[in-house]
């Protein structure tokens, strides 16, 4: 069972939805003991970093972090990327999970912010995450922070320069657009990390 | 690269899709599932569902239309028409929209905008303007007309009014300022659609929607007006578009969005192609 983390932050219907879709048990759920059970965890998140304190407040953060020591794969989206990191300057007071190095920036002034629409990934090829997807696909963003080009990055995106559009480092993804808005090539990434 | 988006858009009445001219003389043009379906399989980049009954009439529920549309659709999806309330807006979200549309309901309530976006987001409000141009242009004075000066000098003399309630009730507003105080309240996107050009094919205001996109960091949806290729290559380039939507070309055959898309591209504007 893939648990994806209900945090009140957004609308998890079209998660649940592509999920459904792929044939995926999924449980949609803000339980922690439902968090510890599960095979596979999806932090999901749209919205404001700051979002990310509820799951402080609701042993939410205890029952992922639990389950990321027993090396229980793990896909943040969108916030819930950005939420791996140390910190976002979205909300400096809010402390991130810090499982990569790095940390969420604005994006320059030379752009329009938030970013949103479809961009290309330039993808590397060590990525399970990205297996069958090639450089130059398309996928679905919406955001106004962005996790810079790191060590962990595996597919970089240009807008105002290049930054991380996804990331990964063992059992650990996270994906700054949106795979399940993100027509074929968003399901073939949820397949992939359903798979895993 | 970011692309430039096409959206195709379903005007939805009573469950069936329709299409008019300048917001009159509705068509039948299909199911909504199905369209969508074979929208986002032509390579739409986004698909659009808006209730015009909505505002002017008791409707039946939309939401097992939303419901029946949003279940194959991995593309994004956005519901408007209608939505009054933050209850009414979960109501949609909750049957499986990703954003929400407003236009009467946030020039009544503006703070309707902030409180939907708090909860769900702000790339998950698109506040919807339709325009009209002022004849003479001088309906309008001072903060509005320093906008419009601002984006494009040669546009001076230039002037649009908001509408609601389905084109049917001008609101004394300027559209542009309106645009401005929607982002400023939370709004993620405005859509911007030109009721002089709407339904005609004749090409989008482009006037219009470059002073919005300059007045507003948010991305500006253009809508009204879409015809032949080069009607999409001006609102992107000289429009200064973020996006581009389109009903009825798309529903009766007189475009093929692949094709438009591939076309677009060839002429130099970044599209999701092949997709």
């Amino acid at each position: 069972m893939i648990a994806v983390v209900d945090y009140r932050a957004g609308n998890l219907t079209s998660v649940r939805k592509a999920l459904e879709h792929l044939g995926v048990e999924a449980d949609v759920t803000r339980d922690p003991d439902v968090v510890a059970r599960a095979d596979k965890v999806i932090l999901p998140g749209v919205g404001h970093f700051s979002s990310t304190s509820i799951l402080d407040e609701c042993g939410l953060r205890a029952a992922i972090l639990e389950q990321l020591r027993q090396r229980v794969p793990f896909l943040g989206v969108c916030v819930g990327m950005q939420w791996m990191f140390a910190s976002s300057e979205e909300a400096p007071a809010i402390i991130g999970a810090g499982l990569l190095a790095g940390w969420c920036e604005r994006f320059p002034a030379s752009v329009k912010s938030p970013h949103v629409g479809w961009n290309s990934l330039i993808c590397e090829d060590r990525s399970r995450l990205f297996r069958g997807v090639p450089s130059g696909s398309f996928v679905y963003f919406t955001h106004s922070y962005r996790v810079p080009v790191v060590e962990t990055t595996v597919a970089r995106s240009e807008y105002g320069g290049e930054f991380s559009a996804a990331v990964e480092k063992d059992h650990l993804f996270g994906v700054q657009f949106h795979p399940e808005k993100s027509g074929r090539t968003g399901m073939q990434l949820l397949k992939n990390f359903c798979e895993l | 690269m970011l692309t430039k988006r096409i959206i195709a858009c379903l005007d939805v009445m009573a469950g069936r899709v329709v299409k008019g001219v300048q917001f009159q003389q509705l068509r039948d043009a299909g199911d909504p599932a199905e369209l969508a379906a074979a929208h986002s399989e032509a390579g739409a980049d986004e698909v659009v569902l808006l209730d015009v009954t909505a505002t002017h009439e008791k409707r039946a529920t939309l939401i097992e239309t939303v419901r029946r549309t949003a279940r194959q659709l991995f593309i994004p999806f956005t519901v408007g028409g209608g939505i009054r309330s933050l209850d009414e807006a979960m109501a949609v979200f909750d049957a499986g929209a990703d954003k929400i549309s407003i236009n009467s309901a946030a020039i009544a309530d503006p703070a309707l905008i902030t409180s939907i976006a708090e909860r769900y987001g702000s790339q998950a409000v698109i506040v919807a303007i339709d325009a009209k141009r002022v004849k003479g242009g001088q309906a309008f004075s001072g903060a509005a007309r320093d906008d419009m000066n601002d984006s494009d000098g040669e546009n001076s003399g230039l002037s649009f009014e908001a509408y609601v309630s389905g084109g049917r009730k001008p609101t004394g507003r300027d559209a542009i300022a309106w645009a401005r105080e929607a982002a400023e309240r939370g709004a993620g996107e405005i859509l911007l659609t030109s009721m002089d050009r709407d339904g005609t094919g004749i090409g989008f205001d482009c006037e219009l929607t470059r002073a919005v996109s300059g007045a507003v960091s948010i991305p500006a949806i253009a809508s009204g007006g879409g015809g032949n290729t080069q009607t999409f290559v001006e609102v992107f380039e000289r429009g200064r578009a973020d996006a581009a939507l389109a009903a009825s070309i798309f529903h009766f055959g007189l475009r093929n969005l692949a094709d438009l898309k591939h076309e677009l591209q060839t002429a130099g504007i970044p599209m999701r192609w092949p997709c």
